[in-house]
């Protein structure tokens, strides 16, 4: 599929950014080549991935064991750079597909699928049409909402707010779902969807932010599925994958930019870890700098002016992902910033106030059996992997930066923690990174390569994908958090 | 020094007054602590810091210690506490991982003291020590405990718990050093306070985090008071409550029946996100679990109630809003219940160390209250205080108050007991005020032996023969069985069956007025007879008549020999005749042993006396059911040889003398019917049986009769019979006659659940790897793998071989050639044996 050498149709199965459009109008006769993307991820280079998985006889077995299409596909081979995590990532995602819960197979992939059209992700789209057909699922209901019952419509709603603006749940939209009448929900069957809608908006990230390729065999084309559209410029790809990225052999200024970059950082997380003994910043500060964090965050994407879309040509892309926009409705509606200007002022949500580990566990575990058991096990998963490592480092506390991106990632989504001096973030998040955290929490499918590239030169891909885990789970918990006070609000 | 503190707190002789009330707060309570007067009571939240005195009718907001005009987040308390010594002092622990203490006898507004800003992440608890007056103890998310020292600056000894996040610490009662832990992990760490590099002893007391710990409470000296005789009894008992109430057969996790406590003085309750509240003596070497009570929800704090052993209060952070005090003896249903809250219930305190009737709490829906233990509601009032529960193996066992039981006479005698009904006896306690602890008795019965069996089920099963033979073979085989087994509506309903289906090639060879003498010896000449005169295995007799049409059409086609004694002539008057009832049924429960034989006239006069079910064999049928004109003719024509027509009377000797018998009658036109007149009546039938649970009937009878009733019943019935009846064969390991059942329908869904994984995967006898391809070839050493061990051929079908040397080859091959000799064929000198 990505191998169509100079085919134009090869060229529309990619986004084109503006930047590549107008040279391509400028100058007609360009031809643009189609890149050799080989492997799972875009961004990876094949070797990295596969190097790791060919030794690897316990990814075998857990994909053996858990995955529901029964091959590994391409989010579990870049996933299975970290085994443990992995591990229980399948098992909570296999849980939620296929075992024991209230809503029937084929409800829950095309869920699933609804999730995923949020962000556009076809990937995700594709693979979950296969499996709601294979499942027993209702042919024409892939043609689009309309064809759905009024019951699965009615999710759309929260599908939207969670996806984009989860801090705008309030209990009325729970209430409005599972109150008496006809196309009803139960609560049990509610928080089923409402897992189900957030970690596969949480994936759409993860498949985005690493690049995730489209599986290379497309089964027997059903006719749902969706035109593979690849969400990278061509421009971004256009550096081979095989070889060694430019920035990552270092041939140019880059290495000595990135090498001093990562010392930086690591001399950064020390003088952290020393300062917090002496210095001790007034709780006024503390406050400005999380409404800091906060408001600057509003302003992380616009200084990438190259891969920055102006809403005009996002909205060209629509007419390209068009398809895409069957499965939901208002697909204008995004992300929008937690701190925005001018609006009326959102309470903060305090993180203390309601704790996964408190409040979602218990909540989410009642109503949905043993989830709560799964989800647990990944967020401890993901926020306690370390291999004491940092790019060429060796034996190195992450913790912090573990904390980092992880509350800045709840920042954004207005979750408050009161034990966090959120200056650590300025320190050790750098302007690159915090604009790929962004964009890959809030509108994932803008995440192009140079993103991708242009924070932490000096780190390894499989620490990228940590980050990318992190944020992923972060955005998961994020949404949950949300969603399940809501449903406590309306219980109460 | 503890003596004296108490002496100054106890009551001083007037009790505690107040009621049960509430008062709104301005904001959710996180936490409440009480002044050691019993009189104050302090609340503290994210926005909330205030006392509340304790008044007669009221709470009266004392003292707002929020003070200043930024509100920091210092103030954003995650827990409170009040020194128990010192009335004047406080201590919080704020979210952004900040301990303050309050002096209230500070003259300025601003009562803080000191801020302690050493933890890194929230601080979820602080505890005072129960008498130094200048320790403090915290336990933070980031998994580290602090002890400090008022009257310094900063901590005095650090705990790391090398774990994440401390949700709890308590200072020991007892031991003046010794604090308890509690984990997120799971884990209960108990320290030394002069030990900061270890912890003494670990444990894992759940699954998922703990919340919460609580000391007992009592001392010494009231340990002693309970003796530990009285607490084996109690044991017993309660191992009694288990059994009745768990589900099937005795618990496994049944209470160990004594249990001693020579002191409560190392016990200790935890409870966390798992629904748990367990009671651990960590006294002993090791932490031994003590009991353990199952509550709804994730256990946010527990507090043992002051001057009640056994009971300890709880309350939920997550949607359960109530509060319930639990007799941790009986985990089961809570003492008691305070359902005043509106939302999560953060904190509970015990208004005073001696007084058991006062609890306060405070709640996220902004209330503080004081509940009084007469108010509280008792759900074991509304309990049903009867258990009833079926064993594996049918017991049956029955709890109830022993007074209930003990009030019925007529328990004894009861039919199937054979036990005789155990009692568990609680002695009353005179100490314990939960007066809810009857005693209850606990019988177990046991069916009678055979009663409750289901070996006729089994036997019948196996025994039925259900096809390969005629209709009328199998129905009279099949109506032996049951008699056999004792089963003589069965019996009776196969033979009347038979009756219907083929009587008319079937009816015995006993000519009309002939009577058939009692006793058996008439009873295997009758099934002679009909063996041998049946001449259309297996056929209805609408396609007996289809052929014997076209055979020839002769008025009298005597087909049998023995069949010639009654003409046309005969054959019409009797039609003619309005003889009502064609059957008659004897009566048949074990009356007397005689047969009734009755012919057509018989039976009209003994009509009268043998009144039948209207519905069961409808009277004048043939007039609505005979078809007149030349088809009549020719019914008549055919049927002399259809029915052999010497025969009006069908005649059943029962096989079993010492039982009923069942005779009757039926008269010659009754073969003119046609067949499907009766299939209304034999689907009610069927439905009838599968309604009475014996759906093993409904599905043999539907099999035998095939294409007979099988239109008549619709689909979904039929596969619902099929499938539970192939689901209770299974279950009694008749994977034979399952197999034969699913065989022999004719529904789709039943019939195709012989195909589903009928894939037999073989392994190379060579290199034990799996032949994919052919059975017979492996591909990886190109061998042939199933030789036959007489013919030394490739087998490629049947392979049968012996288990103990594991040699065979062609069922056949083999079969023959154990029958000449008992070694293997192979020459290995195995004795095989063919079975």
């Amino acid at each position: 599929m990505n191998r169509g050498g100079s085919s134009p149709s090869a060229a529309a199965n990619y986004l084109l950014c503006t930047n590549c459009r107008k040279v391509l109008r400028k100058d007609k006769r360009i031809r643009v080549s189609a890149p050799l993307t080989r492997g799972p991820s875009a961004f990876i280079p094949e070797k990295e991935v596969v190097q790791g998985n060919t030794v690897d006889e316990r990814t075998n077995f857990l994909v053996e064991e858990y995955s529901t299409s029964g091959r590994l596909d391409n989010i579990t081979q870049v996933m299975s750079l970290h085994t443990q995590y992995l591990e229980s990532f399948l098992r909570s995602q296999f849980y939620m597909l296929r075992m024991d819960g209230p809503l029937p197979l084929p409800h829950r992939h095309y869920i699933a699928i609804m999730a995923a059209a949020r962000h556009q992700c076809s990937y995700l789209i594709n693979m979950h049409v296969d499996e709601f057909l294979k499942t027993g699922g209702i042919a024409e209901w892939l043609n689009g909402l309309e064809y759905v019952p009024q019951r699965l419509k009615n999710l759309n709603e929260i599908n939207k707010l969670l996806a984009h603006r989860p801090w705008l749940i309030t209990k009325e939209h729970i209430q409005k779902l599972v109150k008496t009448g006809e196309n009803n929900w139960s609560l049990p069957e509610l928080v089923h969807a409402v897992v189900l809608l957030a970690h596969y908006h949480a994936l759409a990230s993860f498949v985005f932010g690493s690049g995730i390729n489209p599986e290379r065999d497309p089964e027997i084309s059903n006719g749902f599925r969706l035109i593979s559209v690849n969400n990278f410029c061509v421009c971004d790809l256009a550096n081979d994958n095989n070889i060694e990225n430019a920035s990552l052999t270092g041939s140019n200024f880059g290495i000595v930019d990135s090498l001093s970059e990562l010392e930086a950082l690591m001399e950064r997380m020390k003088r952290l870890h020393e300062e917090r003994e002496d210095e001790e910043a007034s709780q006024e500060e503390m406050t400005t700098r999380f409404e800091k964090e906060k408001k600057e965050s509003l302003f992380v994407v616009s200084g990438d002016t190259f891969h920055s879309f102006p809403h005009s040509d996002f909205e060209d892309d629509m007419i390209i992902t068009a398809d895409v926009s069957r499965y939901i409705e208002d697909p204008g509606f995004g992300y929008e910033d937690f701190a925005r200007r001018g609006e009326e002022h959102l309470p903060t949500f305090r993180a203390q106030d309601y704790t996964w580990e408190n409040h979602g566990f218990s909540l989410v575990n009642r109503l949905y059996s043993d989830i709560g058991h799964l989800l647990d096990e990944k967020f401890r998963m993901v926020y306690s992997l370390t291999y004491n490592t940092m790019a060429t480092h060796e034996d190195v506390d992450t913790t912090m930066l573990r904390r980092a991106l992880f509350n800045y990632v709840h920042c954004m989504f207005g979750i408050r923690y009161d034990d966090y001096d959120y200056g650590e973030v300025n320190q050790l998040l750098e302007r690159s990174l915090k604009v790929y955290i962004k964009t890959v929490t809030c509108y994932p499918e803008r995440t192009t390569k140079r993103m991708y590239d242009s924070y932490w030169r000096q780190f390894k891909h499989s620490e990228k994908v940590h980050v990318n885990l992190l944020l992923m789970e972060a955005r998961m918990q994020a949404e949950l958090l949300y969603a399940l006070r809501a449903i406590t609000r309306h219980l109460t | 020094m503890e003596k004296m503190s108490r002496v100054t707190t106890a009551l001083g002789g007037s009790a505690l007054t107040g009621r049960t009330m509430h008062c709104h707060l301005d904001a959710p309570a996180n936490a409440i602590s009480v002044c050691r007067d019993a009189a104050q009571v302090v609340v503290a939240g994210r926005s909330i810091f205030k006392i509340y005195a304790i008044e007669d009718e009221q709470f009266v907001e004392k003292l707002n210690l929020r003070v200043g005009r930024k509100p920091s987040l210092n103030l954003s308390c995650a827990d409170v506490v009040w020194h128990q010594m010192d009335e004047n002092l406080l201590a919080t622990a704020a979210t952004n991982g900040v301990v303050v203490t309050w002096n209230l006898g500070r003259p300025a507004r601003n009562k803080q003291d000191q801020l302690f800003t050493e933890h890194k992440r929230t601080v979820n608890k602080v505890c005072f020590h129960p008498t130094e007056a200048h320790v403090l103890l915290s336990g933070s998310q980031d998994g580290f405990m602090k002890c400090f020292d008022l009257r310094r600056k900063d901590s005095v000894s650090t705990f790391s718990g090398q774990s994440e996040s401390v949700r709890d610490v308590q200072f020991s009662i007892r031991d003046y050093f010794t604090f308890a832990s509690t984990f997120e992990n799971g884990n209960v760490q108990l320290w030394d306070i002069r030990r900061p590099d270890r912890c003494e002893r670990m444990f894992t007391a759940h699954n998922g985090p703990v919340f919460c710990c609580d000391w007992h409470p009592e001392d010494r000296c009231g340990a002693a008071r309970g003796g530990s005789g009285r607490v084996a009894r109690m044991g017993a008992g309660e191992g009694c409550l288990r059994t009745c109430t768990a589900e099937g057969g005795p618990s496994p996790e049944r209470r160990p029946l004594s249990v001693s406590w020579t002191s409560r003085r190392g016990w200790l309750a935890t409870g966390g996100r798992d629904k748990m509240v367990k009671v651990w003596d960590v006294s002993t070497h090791r932490a031994k679990e003590v009991h353990c009570v199952q509550t709804i929800a994730s256990v946010a704090r527990v507090k043992w109630r002051p001057e009640c052993r056994h009971h300890l209060a709880t309350c939920s952070m997550m949607v359960d809003h109530n509060i319930y005090v639990w007799d941790v003896r009986r985990p089961f249903v809570p003492a008691a219940m305070f359902a005043e809250h509106r939302d999560a219930t953060t904190g509970i305190a015990w208004r005073h160390p001696h007084d058991p009737s006062f609890l306060l709490s405070g709640s996220k829906d902004s209330t503080l209250c004081q509940h009084l233990f007469r108010d509280a509601s008792q759900p074991v009032e509304r309990a049903n205080p009867e258990g009833l529960c079926y064993g594996l193996f049918g017991d049956l066992a029955f709890a109830a108050k022993e007074s209930l039981v003990a009030a019925e006479p007529g328990r004894k005698p009861c039919a199937g007991d054979r036990r005789h009904p155990i009692f568990f006896k609680r002695k009353p306690d005179p100490a314990e005020p939960f007066v809810g602890l009857a005693s209850s008795a606990l019988s177990v019965f046991e069916m009678e032996p055979g009663s409750g069996s289901m070996s006729w089920f089994a036997d019948t099963a196996e025994r039925y023969a259900l096809a390969g033979r005629p209709l009328a073979e199998l129905c009279d085989h099949n109506a032996r069985v049951a008699r056999d087994l004792g089963r003589n509506q069965v019996a009776q309903t196969w033979t009347m069956l038979r009756i219907i289906y083929c009587s008319p090639g079937l009816a015995p060879a006993t000519s009309l007025n002939h009577s058939v003498g009692k006793g058996s010896s008439c009873g295997l000449p009758l099934m002679n007879s009909f063996n041998l005169k049946d001449m259309a295995p297996g056929l209805g007799s609408e396609t007996r008549l289809d052929r014997s049409k076209g055979d020839t059409r002769s008025d009298t086609v005597l087909l049998d020999s023995s069949a010639t004694l009654i003409t046309n002539e005969d054959n019409e008057e009797t039609e003619g005749s309005d003889v009502p009832a064609d059957y008659l049924l004897g009566d048949v429960e074990g009356e007397d042993d005689e047969l009734y034989l009755l012919d057509a006239e018989h039976a009209h006069q003994e009509e009268p006396e043998y009144v039948l079910p209207q519905e069961a064999f409808p009277l004048r049928h043939e007039i609505v059911d005979t078809p007149p004109g030349p088809e009549h003719l020719q019914d008549k024509a055919d049927s002399p040889h259809v029915s052999g027509s010497e025969a009006d009377a069908a005649s059943l000797a029962p096989m079993d003398s010492s039982f009923s018998l069942l005779s009757v009658s039926h008269a010659l036109y009754d073969s003119r019917l046609p067949p499907d007149f009766f299939s209304a009546l034999v689907c009610d039938m069927l439905r009838f049986y599968a309604e009475q649970g014996d759906v093993q009937m409904a599905v043999s009878v539907l099999i035998v009769l095939g294409e007979r009733v099988r239109k008549d019943i619709d689909e979904q019935t039929q596969e619902h019979w099929y499938t539970s009846y192939i689901d209770l064969l299974q279950r009694f390991c008749l994977w034979n006659v399952s197999n034969q059942v699913v065989k022999l329908s004719t529904s789709r869904a039943i019939s195709c659940l012989n195909q589903a994984s009928t894939t037999l995967h073989v392994n190379c006898s060579h290199c034990k790897r799996p032949m994919s391809s052919r059975g017979w070839v492996c591909d990886r050493c190109h061998r042939c793998a199933s030789m036959c061990a007489v013919c030394h051929h490739v087998v490629k079908g049947l392979f049968v071989w012996c288990q103990g040397c594991s040699h065979g080859g062609h069922l056949q091959h083999i079969m023959k050639w154990l029958e000449g000799s008992s070694h293997c064929p192979a020459g290995c000198g195995h004795l095989c044996e063919y079975s």
